[in-house]
């Protein structure tokens, strides 16, 4: 039979592979569905891996899409490093969007071009406010934070709807639940000409290389992912997993924030309930898909949006549903869970059932993939 | 009066959708096993048990289906974080994302349909008495099922032999399994298990709440179920007690909506929400009082040698 085997160590190889391999099957998967909604599956694995970065125009798109993808994934690549588990970035992106929003429609037609900055810095603060509220009652009160973070994204979601249907509404919006468009002042520069794709990407870029140097070159870098790694030994070197527990989510907020801040000061111009584009959940994927690596997110940020445009366009061209798009986002997650266990763990054949033995504290085996900290927290307050 | 009574029953009615998905979580923390994958099950199960319901005319096998898709899902999940000792918080949050996509993709051709009218349930000879009848003895039989289904899980765990098995392998799977026991498997049964109630509450949102199908309709109910076995520490009377609390907060802000109360409906909206974060800082202020009762393996994997 089939047995899951501990490796010396965990594979280097696998980490890199195991993204691959679940894409390879997530194809395979998607090519069956295809062929089963009775789709040509070449026709409809264009629309998803070709289409995307056909034209210049396209991989503008494709770049406008990645950008804030990419900056909530850094945040919470950091956060999960950390062993904090904050799974409401929606929210936080949702609070920054209204921050911003707050912010830009302070402009009059004086304001200068450099107004887009405070309407920024205002979404950071927004996405840090809202995941402050998570860290206090994680710290204060032991409140587990997956279920509050998760369960402010409703609330922030409420908020923005009260918001844009009473008293941020446009009065000369025919009713529409929605803000004034914001005037040119606030909108972030534009990188090219006739093109949606602005400053944002550059600012993502930026942020790539400091959550780099931040995660792999600061001490502090190293005190948050111990913290997560090894509760016990940060503890032992005196590393304040508070401090932890507050930077991670501070950080992460402020990414979300950020992001929020850039769709509504950017390709939006206006904040509408439609704002929340289920950014902050696909992040979580490809926080995981990129391997919490920050080089790794990049390519999987720009992974998850070609999904996102299939998705859009698998609507327009083939008649399927929008919602495609999640299907294969979460099936994504999924497959990746499973060939992750690849590098902790080799497959060998055994002839027969091995005698179980219940491993010593001494040798136990590692309990994830450490490559990706999937080392599970404790529920309860530290 | 009759206002009151109305409201008692829509509590219970509310209440039962969050019981059933308790209940199953925690007949899965129990055993060690923390699935975020509940809200993405009740959203399958929701549209399997609608279509169902829709094709057949049949109550009992929308359901079935709805169990059927929760079980099928969290299988799948057990497989991962129990065999292959994926992380339990991810896989499960790719339940959630995954059930979220799937059910809107499949849910697509039934937005329009609409499910006949039910007939009303009375419970012979007390559905009459004035105020107890409405309030208490009109409901749909699935109500009284999640209050027996309380007590039977109640006597599983604290009166069965298998009951203390299960427990045995949610707080030190070591000793179970040098007692002989087949931890994962256990795991697994207990997974499958939970994730079967949790569809069944999805089929009651979209048969029974609803009667309509709607993407993303269980609006964050399977992540309340979750707050909810913390909230009941691991109890289950305490849960059905807590699901009727948290239905009584649905309930009562839907009923100050429908009044006309001078409070913007997206403030009420939010109650259940703020009402769920309330609850879980409150129990967890004393972090001692959560881990003395708290399987101990709770999330953590077991990989027998």
């Amino acid at each position: 039979m089939l047995k899951l085997e501990v490796r010396p160590e965990p594979s280097r190889a696998m980490s890199i592979a195991s993204p691959l391999i679940a894409l390879a099957i997530t194809v395979v998967i998607g090519t069956v569905l295809f062929l089963l909604l009775g789709k040509d599956p070449l026709r409809g694995l264009a629309v998803f891996f070709v289409e995307p970065v056909k034209s210049v125009y396209a991989l503008t798109e494709l770049a406008v899409k990645a950008t804030p993808l990419l900056l909530i994934a850094l945040g919470l690549a950091l956060c999960f490093r950390s062993n904090v588990w904050n799974i409401g970035a929606e929210g936080q992106f949702i609070f920054g969007a209204i921050a911003a929003s707050g912010v830009a429609m302070q402009a009059t037609a004086t304001t200068g071009g450099w107004f887009f900055v405070p309407v920024l810095v205002a979404g950071i603060a927004g996405g840090m406010a809202w995941a402050a509220i998570v860290a206090l009652l994680r710290d204060r009160f032991h409140a587990n934070e997956i279920l509050v973070s998760l369960m402010l994204v409703y609330v922030a979601e409420q908020f923005l709807n009260y918001l844009v249907y009473g008293p941020w509404k446009d009065p000369a919006g025919y009713n529409f639940p929605q803000t004034i468009t914001f005037l040119k002042a606030t909108q972030v520069p534009k990188l090219f000409a006739g093109f949606r794709v602005n400053v944002g990407v550059v600012v993502a870029f930026v942020a790539v290389v400091a959550f780099w140097v931040v995660l792999f070159r600061t001490y502090a870098g190293f005190q948050l992912q111990v913290g997560g790694l090894a509760p016990a030994a940060a503890r032992y070197a005196g590393f304040s997993s508070r401090k932890a527990l507050w930077t991670a989510l501070l950080v992460s907020g402020a990414m979300a924030g950020l992001a929020g801040g850039l769709e509504v000061a950017g390709p939006l111009g206006q904040l509408t309930p439609h704002v929340p584009a289920g950014y902050g959940f696909a992040a979580i994927i490809v926080a995981f898909v990129g391997r919490l690596h920050p080089i790794g997110i990049v390519f999987s940020a720009i992974l998850m949006s070609m999904f996102y445009i299939g998705g859009e366009l698998a609507q327009s061209r083939l008649g399927l549903p929008k919602s495609l798009t999640g299907v294969f986002q979460g099936l994504l997650l999924f497959t990746l869970l499973a060939c992750d266990t690849l590098i902790v763990y080799r497959l060998r054949w055994t002839r027969s059932r091995a005698p179980a033995v219940v491993p010593a504290n001494g040798d136990a085996p590692p309990l994830g993939p450490v490559v990706v900290s999937t080392v599970l927290p404790a529920r309860e307050g530290t | 009066m009759d206002q009151l009574a109305l409201l008692v029953a829509a509590t219970l009615n509310s209440g039962t959708v969050l019981a059933f998905a308790a209940l199953g979580l925690l007949i899965n923390e129990r055993a060690g096993v923390v699935n975020l994958g509940a809200e993405g099950m009740m959203l399958v199960a929701a549209i399997a048990g609608f279509a169902t319901a829709v094709h057949t005319g049949n109550d009992w096998l929308a359901f079935g289906a709805g169990a059927f898709a929760g079980a099928v899902l969290a299988a799948a999940f057990g497989v991962l974080a129990i065999w292959l000792n994926t992380n339990q918080y991810a896989t499960g949050l790719a339940l959630s994302l995954f059930g979220a996509g799937f059910s809107a993709f499949v849910g697509i051709r039934y937005t329009q349909e609409k499910l006949g009218e039910q007939y009303s349930f009375h419970v012979p000879g007390l559905a009459d008495v004035a105020f107890v009848g409405p309030a208490f003895f009109r409901q749909h039989p699935m109500v009284y099922l999640a209050i027996l289904l309380t007590i039977a899980i109640a006597w599983f765990l604290y009166r069965s032999r298998a009951g203390l098995v299960l427990r045995a392998v949610g707080e030190s799977p070591e000793s179970a399994h040098a007692l002989g026991y087949p931890v994962r498997t256990i795991r697994l049964a207990a997974v499958v298990f939970g994730g079967a109630l949790c569809g069944v509450a999805g089929a009651y949102i979209s048969v029974v709440y609803t009667h309509l199908w709607v993407e993303g309709m269980t609006a964050g109910k399977g992540w309340i179920a979750l707050a909810l076995t913390t909230f009941a520490t691991w109890r289950p009377a305490r849960i059905l007690l807590g699901a009727y609390l948290f239905g009584g907060v649905t309930m009562l802000q839907l009923q100050l909506q429908g009044e006309g109360v001078q409070i913007s409906s997206q403030f009420l909206t939010m109650l259940p929400y703020l009402a769920t974060i309330l609850v879980l800082v409150l129990i967890s202020r004393n972090a001692s009082f959560i881990r003395v009762n708290m399987p101990a393996s709770i999330g953590k994997p077991f990989f027998p040698g």
